[in-house]
């Protein structure tokens, strides 16, 4: 990669010029729920071309993340977000907390990761999208065949051996409940979760806790997410891993600058870079679907079809119909749940 | 001054004993230690109660909207949607209140509403304080602002902040919610019964009988006390989980709901129950024993008119605190609850999954009240107990009865199978390689930095934690019950300490950790700079397991004649000096058994800290936690087995050190 060498040798170059200058050293607060094994990853990378530059990470799952933001409105702490469901940035925007910001180069990422608004108020990163985690030993014992869409799902036959996350706790599972309620309809998609809750052994807390337990063999199906799936093949679980023919939800990971922040110059430099390709390389190491188009490298164990299976997700849907969507899935489903 | 100078001086104010430097020194000592009560209880529980209050409301007459007519540009006079509310009717009065995320659409005010025509409308906010989304964009100005119809569709109203009833409402009308109180009484009620019962014939084997193996039973008991509420969930996975050793035992009953919460609280709950009957148990009079034989009273009417009397206020008081454990322990159903809702999970699903901080403080305050009526009641009940003993009292020592010490011992090892088992259980899975398919042996569940949850930093954070809440913790602990009981006059203050020495006791761990968040995470609190540190969690811990620390420092303390004091006085010595020379060494015994219990607590606990520790100060317990949530769950069992370990030999050298400085400072009470 020529020009990518050219590119830290003027960094280099710069750096040893900028350092005859007495310059100050910035430090920036980044919340992030990106996977903590990959964190040191990406502040190494993007200090490669900005050492003046000090990433503090605050690292959490994606609910605490975004919980500790919102209580945090009024005095923010966080100088930027960087690696969170762009479901939450949607939030964090509509409470004013984001600072709009077009980053250098957005123009190459494709629209369908960058907001709508001029300048954006966030730029997404990866793609994490839905799959199906199905394991193939216990499905023999038991004699399940592959189910190849949702609908398969509700087949009497998997009675039991369908878990999936709670949409009021994770992510992942409210990814899935806004999908149907996109592919099937309103209506469609509340009778479709009405039959799949026939089969449904119970609903975990965690979107990748569904996967895990499919690669134990706890519960044979689990609906989580692709990268997961991948992940627990690769340990060696006797995992299929389906995209239903439907079409997948999907989510991204988003970058933002929180309004307010005392540390502009160098917030915009962070995000700057979050955009290039360099950056977007570094992203695809672990996910298979990146913002920036025509670089990314298959990951191993993906299934292949992903990315022409995940439908047009419209995420001010999801973000400003979540309560109301997540009052209705509550009272259709958690109130259930007397002891049997 | 002469006798005559004297009489002609007026009666004065009655004598008042003139406070010495000593008495300022402990009342401005023991206002201190009430003060930090006051902060880190009090205060915190004042804002969470407030929070509950708060809500969220669509305040409909703070917007103005306009109408063109098909052109586009001419508009009609502008209108509120609480006028245009009042003619059509769309939106229901209890509808208007929301959560703090709540949104309201606006095209269902315009019946004849569609979003291909060429009507334009205006939108205003008519206060400062109104806010609305045009898609997700905030806009809480009250300039106008003009949308063509496609763009007024994604028009969203948002709630404003307001005080009232609300959120008690919601919960009570939303049965998810509301179901959990009957869930969680249940769960404890039925897990008191068995655990009550086990732990009383358990008792009633090591004290009334001649049984063999007593210590090992004994010890066996006190295991669970060292590992946290999570661990004996994650064991039952392992056992009766669908893929189970020996999930037939359920024939077809799922261990993911009530089942497996009572199994696991029966585990956990143990060794508290046996403890509080055993100490019951252990003080009977054996001459009414005699009286009972004399009178030819059978075993049997023996049993019900003399040791079950005898131990009435230990098992009343054993089934409050177990009912108090149960209902407030949060780790247990979390792992194993399923799609059974209890309270405390409840408050862990609204605040950390759906960001809703209000309806987290209605549950807790929901949540504190059983838990304050048992403690009460365990309060009345411990308080009469201490009059059944009497001076005149004969110690009763069994005698042997093979049949009845077999049977016993035969209990008893049924029950030590049961503690043993659940450890060795989850020893076992922290070991196997890929849990069914693998089941070789290896150290990759080990591997804590791989995972979510902390690594092993996670581990010695929990090791710092445990060992400053033990130092700081005794230390605080220990003094404020000294100036409790041992300083002269000022009774008030004295009271009101007691009685906020008491509170923490009937405040569940996960009620304080959320009333933490409430208190301490605001900028304007001068105690902000603490939140996220490990200061927070320090503190957290002291007050959570306050009570039975300063209850067994004020028994030690109480033990210690008042003389001392007169003694140190008379000899015009301070009091701080005789504290340090003379209080502390003779109650070393009970300062140490703080400093374990303690200890141990901070080590196990997860529920006052779940919501209060940051990325960088992780804890153990909390690790168990987040890798049993992500579906780790062999590495949660490892993780959860270091505390074991750590908890085990803290308790060994505890005891190595106890006998060490015993016989230093307690060669005295020998001859």
């Amino acid at each position: 990669m020529a020009p990518l060498k050219t590119k830290s040798m003027l960094g280099a170059s710069m750096l040893a010029l900028m350092s005859s200058v007495a310059f100050a050293e910035t430090e920036l607060t980044v919340y992030t729920a990106v996977e903590a094994e990959d964190l040191s990853r990406y502040a190494e990378t993007f200090n490669a071309s900005h050492p003046d530059i000090t990433i503090n990470w605050v690292r959490d799952s994606t609910g605490v993340i975004t919980a500790k933001l919102l209580a945090e409105r009024d005095n923010p702490q966080a100088d930027v977000v960087w690696g969170l469901a762009a479901t939450s940035l949607l939030l964090l925007k509509s409470e004013g907390m984001l600072e709009a910001y077009a980053p250098a180069g957005v123009e190459n990422l494709d629209p369908k990761f960058v907001d709508g608004d001029n300048p954006p108020a966030w730029v997404g990163m990866d793609a994490w999208v839905a799959s199906v985690c199905f394991n193939t030993v216990e499905a023999e014992r038991l004699g399940l065949e592959a189910p190849t869409s949702w609908q398969d799902l509700t087949d009497e036959q998997y009675r039991g051996h369908v878990i999936m996350p709670n949409p009021a706790s994770s992510g992942t599972g409210f990814l899935d409940v806004s999908s149907w309620l996109q592919i099937f309809g309103e209506e469609g998609g509340w009778a479709y979760m009405d039959a799949l809750h026939e089969n449904i052994a119970r609903y975990t807390h965690s979107g990748s806790a569904p996967c895990k337990l499919a690669a134990s063999g706890e519960i044979p199906i689990g609906v989580s997410f692709a990268f997961r799936g991948a992940k627990s093949k690769a340990a060696g679980a006797p995992l299929e891993i389906i995209v239903p023919s439907e079409g997948v939800g999907w989510d991204m990971e988003a970058t933002a600058i929180v309004a307010g922040t005392d540390a502009l110059e160098a917030a915009q430099t962070l995000v700057d870079f979050t955009v290039t390709q360099e950056a977007n390389e570094m992203y695809n190491v672990g996910y298979a679907v990146v913002a920036y188009p025509g670089i990314a490298q298959p990951v191993e164990h993906f299934p292949e079809n992903l990315l022409d299976a995940m439908i047009d997700n419209d995420f001010e849907f999801a973000a400003n119909n979540r309560a109301a969507i997540l009052e209705e899935w509550s009272s259709r489903y958690d109130g259930k749940s007397d002891p049997q | 001054m002469s006798d005559a100078t004297l009489q002609n001086v007026p009666s004065g104010k009655s004598i008042r004993g003139k406070l010495s430097r000593d008495d300022i020194i402990m009342r401005g000592s023991m206002i201190v230690i009430g003060l930090y009560l006051l902060i880190t209880m009090a205060f915190p529980l004042y804002a969470m109660l407030s929070k509950s209050f708060s809500t969220y409301k669509f305040d409909l007459a703070a917007y103005e909207v306009q109408v063109s007519d098909e052109t586009g540009t001419n508009f009609s006079q502008p209108v509120t949607f609480a006028d245009l509310n009042e003619t059509l009717n769309v939106v229901a009065e209890t509808d208007l209140s929301a959560g703090s995320d709540g949104r309201l659409g606006v095209t269902q005010f315009f019946p004849d509403f569609s979003f291909r025509s060429p009507v334009n409308y205006r939108l205003r906010n008519t206060s400062d304080t109104g806010r609305f989304l045009v898609g997700s964009t905030l806009n809480d100005a009250t300039d106008w602002v003009e949308l063509d119809s496609n763009t007024f569709r994604r028009v969203q109203l948002r709630p404003v902040e307001a005080r009232g009833l609300d959120n008690f409402r919601t919960y009570f009308r939303t049965p998810a919610l509301s179901n959990s109180i009957k869930n969680s009484v249940i769960i404890a009620t039925v897990s008191t019964v068995i655990t009550v019962f086990l732990a009383f014939w358990f008792a009633f084997a090591l004290n009334r009988s001649c049984m063999r193996f007593k210590g090992f039973f004994r010890l066996v008991a006190m295991a669970p006390i060292l590992v946290p509420s999570l661990l004996p969930g994650i064991a039952l996975v392992y056992l009766f989980g669908n893929q189970g050793m020996l999930k037939e035992l359920l024939f077809g009953a799922t261990i993911y709901g009530p089942i497996g919460i009572i199994i696991g609280s029966v585990f956990f709950t143990f060794p508290h129950a046996f403890l509080i009957i055993s100490t019951a148990l252990s003080i009977s009079d054996a001459r009414l024993y005699e009286a009972s034989v004399v009178l030819r009273g059978s075993p049997w009417r023996t049993f019900w008119t003399v040791t079950i009397p005898g131990a009435r206020y230990g098992l009343v008081s054993a089934a409050f605190v177990v009912f108090n454990l149960v209902i407030t322990d949060f780790g247990l159903p979390k792992v194993i609850g399923g799609q059974f809702n209890v309270l405390a999970v409840d408050i862990y699903k609204q605040v950390i999954g759906q960001q809703n901080f209000e309806m987290g403080a209605v549950v807790s305050v929901v949540l504190i009240l059983p838990a304050i009526v048992a403690f009460t009641i365990d309060r009345l009940v411990q308080s009469k107990q201490v009059a059944l003993l009497s001076a005149r009292s004969v110690p009763y020592s069994p005698s042997p009865n093979a049949r009845l010490d077999w049977t016993l011992f035969g209990f008893s090892s049924l029950v030590a199978v049961f503690i043993v088992g659940i450890l060795a259980v989850c020893q076992f899975a922290a070991l196997v390689k890929f849990w069914p398919y693998d089941l070789s042996f290896s150290l990759n569940n080990y591997q804590f930095d791989r995972m979510d949850g902390g690594g092993w930093g996670s581990y010695y954070n929990s090791i710092k934690l445990a060992l400053l809440t033990a130092v700081i913790g005794t230390s605080v602990i220990f003094f404020g019950a000294y100036l409790v009981e041992k300083s002269n006059g000022f009774r008030t203050g004295r009271t009101l300490f007691q009685m906020f020495a008491m509170l923490p006791m009937a405040i569940p761990g996960m009620v304080l950790g959320l009333s933490y968040i409430f208190f301490f995470n605001n900028p304007s609190n001068p105690f902000y700079f603490i939140y996220g540190t490990m200061a927070i969690l320090v503190v957290s811990t002291v007050t959570h397991f306050y009570t039975v620390s300063h209850l067994t420092a004020t028994t030690a303390l109480q033990q210690m004649d008042r003389e001392f004091e007169s003694v140190s006085a008379s000899l015009k010595q301070p009091t701080l000096k005789l504290f340090s020379r003379v209080t502390v060494p003779v109650s070393m015994p009970a300062i140490l058994d703080i400093s374990i219990y303690l200890f141990v607590n901070a080590m196990t606990t997860v529920s006052a800290v779940v919501f209060l520790y940051s990325p960088k100060t992780s804890l153990a317990s909390i690790a168990v936690l987040n890798m049993d949530d992500a579906g780790d769950i062999a590495p949660a069992a490892a993780m959860g087995m270091m505390i074991f370990y750590t908890n085990a030999a803290a308790r060994i050298l505890h005891l190595i050190a106890s006998r060490g400085i015993l016989q230093r400072t307690q060669a005295w009470r020998k001859r």
